[in-house]
């Protein structure tokens, strides 16, 4: 069920963000900017946090994920140590990410090239 | 046979001893050479980076290559060629520039985008005719891969394109102009084009960014020169792709030119539909491997008798269009005969 | 007067080439991206099921699957694959973290070829930049104003 919940609602999430893509005629980039942004309105909205309730990794892998956590750790790093918490929470609940992926940039980029 | 005035109309030149075509030479790369005209180009690398470091070298070695081929053909040594006239799409010309430096002719650059090709051959054709030179080479180039990161996005970025979008063809081309032969393929006149702006401003869409340019160079050719498109066999945009072409089609319609069955795009000959190409092939050798492969050889063997080639740039850069610039665009035409 | 006929004469245009466009295959699209995106949450979702049973916290958890797909991103594009996927599955391929990972890695890998300073390190965020900047900066934003609300009701 887990599993299955997964697979439906991160493809619904993929399926709109295309959906959007297609009919404003945006710029995939953009797409991914908006995602983010929506992702961390609909968490602050407490609309993210059931999402990721019900479906998991299907919530938490696309970028509106993203987002969500920037919020939650935010919100949390609030709670704990006021305007300098919230400032400084954003970035550590999203730490693994980003340094696997900027990580992943640097070392990939020693050894390979692109195929064009 | 009556003396050609040198000009016609507002914007058309006729060569009063129209300069020949000695010689085509093309090169591309590896998806080119699994397209329709695969097996006429004249040499097809195996590999993008063709033994380079990177692809903008790549690039300028394959228009070295298709220089050099052309040369070969024609049974001629660089030195006795007074002008080499050569564009491509990368900042600065440089594929061209790179090029020149390793041939060693005087070398004239210009930037025409996708047009440079038709733009390369009535500016050869005009210094011949004017008397200025015997040979005069033309060569152009594009790469997918340079053109790509210079224009849009990483070529490992995994973005999906728009039905509009056309993909920039690989390869070189290089044509020999001279006054010293009697036979062949000749320029009989070029009808250089004005710059149009119909405020289009997807880069993903240029072939109908490009189409207003192709249908005005067109119709003021005709116009001009007195004739119906009934004259020609074949006129041929550059890389308008289909979704530019149809267009072209309509606003000449609406001027009262029908085309039907004479219109064509070399951006469709590149590649077959199962390539994926979207709306077509573009980039600056995309003419100029159709010149090469296609009409050079029928003009020669008098399959065709009279085509005109309306090669189509878009004058953009990757920065105007981030400024929010819309896409100028050109096209020039040159009539050729067999 | 010469410039609003241009203006004219322009918008009629693009209502042609508007008319003229191919429509994009939408149903298509919306569809490979359900597939190509759901694919990827549910390999996320067989290692979050495996982190949870090993005894893994749940933040602690989706944070390595967060991490592992991206990672996975990194690796298939580096070996040139990620861009057939995004090809195909459009944001089903962009969306998901790998997608971010994707953006990052292409550009680094494209642009070493201008050195491994002013090429590789600083255009590597020429696409996720954004992302980051403006994923911050509304995620600030919205946790102000409840950290704010929260004060005041206090």
């Amino acid at each position: 069920m887990a599993y299955l919940m997964a697979f439906l609602i991160g493809g619904a999430l993929c399926a709109v963000a295309q959906a959007i893509t297609d009919l404003l005629k945006l710029n995939p980039a953009l797409t991914m900017v908006l995602s983010v942004s929506a992702g961390a309105i609909l968490s602050s909205l407490s609309l993210y946090g059931p999402l990721v309730k019900v479906a998991s990794a299907g919530a938490t892998v696309p970028l509106p994920g993203f987002g969500h956590v920037l919020v939650q750790g935010m919100l949390e790093g609030a709670t704990e140590g006021g305007f300098i918490g919230l400032m400084a929470g954003g970035l550590k609940a999203a730490s693994l990410v980003l340094t696997i992926a900027i990580l992943a940039g640097f070392f990939l980029s020693l050894f390979f090239n692109p195929k064009g | 046979m009556t003396a050609v005035p040198k000009r016609m109309g507002n914007q058309t030149v006729g060569f009063s001893q129209p300069p020949r075509i000695l010689s085509v030479a093309t090169v591309a790369g590896p998806r080119e050479g699994a397209g329709p005209m695969g097996s006429l180009l004249d040499l097809v690398v195996e590999d993008t980076l063709v033994g380079c470091k990177t692809w903008e070298q790549a690039e300028a070695s394959m228009l070295e290559s298709a220089v050099n081929l052309c040369l070969k053909k024609a049974n001629m040594s660089s030195d006795k060629v007074q002008f080499l006239i050569a564009g491509d799409l990368l900042n600065q010309i440089v594929s061209s520039s790179y090029m020149a430096r390793q041939v060693g002719i005087p070398f004239i650059g210009i930037y025409g985008a996708c047009s440079t090709v038709s733009e390369g051959i009535a500016l050869a054709a005009m210094i011949i005719d004017g008397g200025f030179a015997d040979y005069v080479l033309v060569a152009t180039s594009s790469h997918h891969n340079t053109a790509e990161r210079q224009y849009r996005y990483p070529t490992e970025f995994g973005n999906q394109r728009p039905p509009t979008a056309q993909w920039t063809v690989t390869g070189a081309a290089a044509i020999l102009l001279t006054s010293q032969v009697k036979s062949g393929p000749m320029v009989t006149s070029a009808t250089v084009g004005k710059v149009l702006d119909m405020g289009i401003k997807d880069p993903n869409d240029m072939g109908s960014a490009m189409a207003p340019a192709a249908a005005d160079t067109i119709h003021r050719h005709l116009t001009d020169t007195g004739r119906r498109p009934q004259d020609y066999n074949a006129i041929l945009t550059g890389d308008l792709g289909m979704v530019g072409k149809k267009i072209a089609g309509e606003l000449l319609r609406k001027s009262g030119l029908d085309l039907d069955g004479i219109l064509d795009d070399c951006g469709l000959k590149i590649y077959s539909g199962s390539q994926d190409p979207h709306s077509g092939a573009s980039g600056c050798a995309c003419s100029g491997l159709v010149l090469g492969c296609s009409l050079w050889p029928q003009l020669a063997s008098g399959s065709l008798r009279r085509v005109l080639l309306v090669a189509t740039g878009a004058l953009h850069s990757p920065l105007s269009v981030q400024q929010g610039e819309s896409i100028p665009s050109v096209a020039h035409a040159v009539c050729l005969e067999g | 007067m010469g410039e609003s006929m241009k203006t004219k004469q322009q918008q009629a245009y693009q209502q042609l080439a508007n008319q003229s466009a191919p429509p994009r295959p939408v149903v298509r699209n919306v569809v490979c991206a359900f597939i190509v995106g759901g694919s990827i949450c549910l390999i996320g979702q067989l290692f979050w099921s495996f982190l949870m049973s090993r005894g893994i916290s749940p933040k602690q958890t989706a944070a390595m699957v967060s991490g592992f797909i991206a990672l996975l991103g990194a690796v298939l594009t580096a070996i040139g694959v990620y861009d057939e996927l995004g090809r195909f599955g459009g944001m089903g391929a962009a969306l998901p973290v790998s997608g971010f990972a994707n953006s990052i890695v292409s550009a680094a890998l494209e642009f070493k070829r201008e050195g491994m300073i002013l090429g590789m390190a600083s255009k590597m965020f020429v696409i996720a930049g954004p992302v980051i900047v403006y994923g911050l900066a509304t995620a600030f934003i919205v946790s102000l104003i409840q950290y704010a609300i929260g004060a005041v009701v206090k």
